[in-house]
């Protein structure tokens, strides 16, 4: 069976693959836009953090036995707590400056971890074994559909719709997006928003190591994983602009179904698509798809 | 950036600054006779250009580019395929390296220029990259191994750049060329324009200044004197590899400038120098409490001069040194 000429196993195979970068693209841009916008910097660290996630799942599982559902839960609470430390003593002290500082900061501290990391455990990679409940897959008739794929889309799906509903739906989420718009009259209201801020850090650098947990069985624990994957992110979130959260987690998932049907049918390509849109998308609309200028 | 005013540290009087530039063009004159290895000397001076190029940006129209290796990797290439696959002379091929990267300013710079702050820093990082993805498939770069053994040749048909030393001077005059220039842009009104539009973008719209226009000469500009680093650099190391293409260099070239001054005249090249004596000492290893640290190091060594530059010391060492002097006069 084909479809344009090119057979739907590998079609719906590049379909599945670029669901699931989607699903890595979509979570790490929502975090990298959450934490924009309350602290109004570019996490350049956010890719870092997505393989401190992997690899404190493979610690977990080396040194105290504790499985991949663990490490699901323990290790963006690690690195998020790591994230608050790194936010309460170095990015604290750079709010009142230009913004640049913050990403050459970030971009600093992204250098140290990848590069101590990548001294120590090489840059070839750790396997990561698929937990046992999800390994196998499900025959679908026209394709063959890994377990563990399924849950990758379906649990980053209901990360992503759970942190909307958390940002616009509760009374918690509308301080957040009043502090966004205006910090001073939210403070004057009694609300601690510098806690916020911190928090707010912490979620999104946990939710990055939570992407990376959920990377570790598909792409190996890598030090050099969050690298790349970061700067094809960055590209996603100018293509998305900044305003909304579901414009993140739509442009995310779209993007890397866009990637994935590039391989099918120009391989060569692949690799620059995600930033040629980027370019077509800034010459028409360059405050991002579902952006507002500010 | 806006944020600490580093113009400042600008004198107003043109005496000094050419005196202290004829100071540096004489110690560099000198420094091979010294003990300093050419070889050395040569690479930081490439490097130096190409931080004085994106000091131009950053420091003079407030954009900060993560992408200017995509500048530095293109002429390299360029004048590496030009002087080894079609013989053209060294002169001959490191021009055209440059108007190569002129050429990806002006096509890079119209879609950068759109947006400010962080979203140009992203969007030129995005951009390298994928210029980066481009060098690694196409053909004529050789991919993993670059292009090798690019023959040095003889500058305008009398000089021969086989000879170290006179391959140094020829690097050292291009760079004081190049930094006069940079030096006389600065001064010019086309300057002033810029470092209003850094200050106060609205105001400079209101005055009737055609902002956009003058980004994007400043990117073009700033491109095109990378691109004569990295051409020369090509035809000194005899090598054009995708290292000098990687985000990497992209951060490196930041990090000098940064660790130099901002925005002051000499705090590039101070930074480079800095920088690149750095790399050279831990790629021979340095030993630290019996554990030998190595090149493989580089980037974390990067990291932390980063956050530390950032954290305590964001006028740099010019800078720094500026606002000194000026504490002493009064």
């Amino acid at each position: 069976m084909t479809i344009f000429g090119i057979p739907t196993q590998a079609l719906f195979g590049q379909l599945l693959i670029g669901l699931i970068n989607g699903a890595f693209y979509a979570m790490l841009s929502l975090g990298l836009a959450v934490i924009f916008g309350l602290l109004n910097i570019i996490n350049f660290t956010h890719g870092a953090q997505y393989m401190l996630g992997a690899f404190c799942a493979y610690f977990l599982l080396q040194f105290a036995g504790m499985g991949y559902w663990w490490a699901l839960l323990i290790a963006p609470l690690v690195v998020g707590a790591v994230g608050i430390v790194i936010e309460r003593t170095m990015l604290a002290r750079l709010y009142k400056l230009d913004h640049l500082y913050g990403l050459l900061l970030t971009f600093g501290l992204a250098l140290i971890l990848q590069g101590l990391f990548t001294n120590y455990y090489g840059s070839s990679g750790l396997p990561y074994q698929i937990p046992p409940e999800l390994s196998g897959g499900i025959n679908l008739g026209f394709m063959f559909l890994p377990k563990y794929r399924a849950w990758v889309i379906i649990a980053s799906l209901a990360v992503c719709l759970g942190t909307w509903f958390v940002i616009e739906r509760t009374k918690l989420g509308s301080y957040l997006r009043a502090a966004t718009e205006n910090p001073a009259l939210v403070q004057s209201f009694g609300i601690d928003v510098p806690r916020m801020v911190t928090l707010t850090y912490g979620f999104g650098v946990g939710l990055a190591a939570f992407a990376g947990v959920m990377a570790a069985p598909i792409y190996t624990v890598n030090p050099q994983m969050g690298a790349n994957i970061i700067i094809v992110v960055f590209a996603v979130v100018v293509i998305g602009g900044m305003g909304s959260i579901l414009g993140a987690v739509i442009t995310g998932f779209g993007l890397g179904v866009i990637e994935g049907l590039t391989k099918v049918f120009y391989p060569e390509a692949s690799n620059t698509v995600i930033f040629v849109i980027m370019v077509i998308v800034l010459v028409l609309r360059p405050a991002g798809l579902f952006g507002r200028e500010r | 950036m806006s944020g600490e005013a580093p113009a400042a540290s600008i004198p107003t009087r043109l005496g000094g600054p050419l005196v202290a530039i004829a100071a540096m063009a004489a110690i560099f004159a000198v420094a091979p006779f010294v003990g300093i290895y050419p070889v050395f000397l040569m690479k930081a001076l490439c490097f130096a250009l190409f931080a004085c190029a994106f000091n131009l940006l950053i420091g003079f129209g407030g954009l900060l580019s993560f992408g200017h290796a995509m500048f530095l990797g293109t002429a390299g290439y360029v004048c590496a395929h030009a002087a080894k696959e079609w013989g053209w002379p060294p002169e001959a091929a490191i021009l055209l390296g440059t108007a190569a990267s002129a050429a990806l300013g002006i096509v890079t710079g119209l879609v950068t220029i759109r947006r400010q702050g962080i979203y140009f820093a992203m969007i030129t990082l995005a951009l390298a990259q994928m210029v980066f993805f481009f060098y690694l498939q196409t053909p004529f770069t050789h991919g993993e191994d670059g292009i090798q053994s690019v023959p040095r040749g003889m500058l305008l048909g009398a000089l021969d750049l086989r000879n170290p030393l006179t391959m140094y001077y020829v690097v050292l005059v291009i760079f004081l060329a190049a930094f006069l220039l940079i030096f006389r842009v600065i001064r010019s009104p086309f300057g002033q324009v810029l470092k209003a539009i850094r200050e106060n973008e609205p105001r400079a719209i209101s005055l009737g200044y055609d902002v956009d226009r003058y980004k994007l000469l400043a990117f073009v500009l700033s491109a095109a004197l990378a691109g004569l680093a990295g051409a020369t650099k090509a035809i000194v190391f005899q090598l054009a590899s995708l290292t000098d293409v990687h985000w990497t260099m992209s951060g490196e070239v930041v990090l000098m400038t940064l660790l130099g001054g901002m925005g002051t005249i000499f705090g590039p090249v101070v930074g480079a120098f800095v920088f690149v004596s750095i790399e050279t000492y831990l790629s021979a290893g340095l030993t630290v409490f019996g554990y030998t640290f190595g090149a493989q190091w580089v980037p974390v060594l990067t990291g932390f001069i980063f956050v530390i530059c950032v954290l305590a010391f964001r006028r740099g060492i010019v800078g720094e040194i500026g606002a000194w002097w000026d504490r002493v006069k009064r």
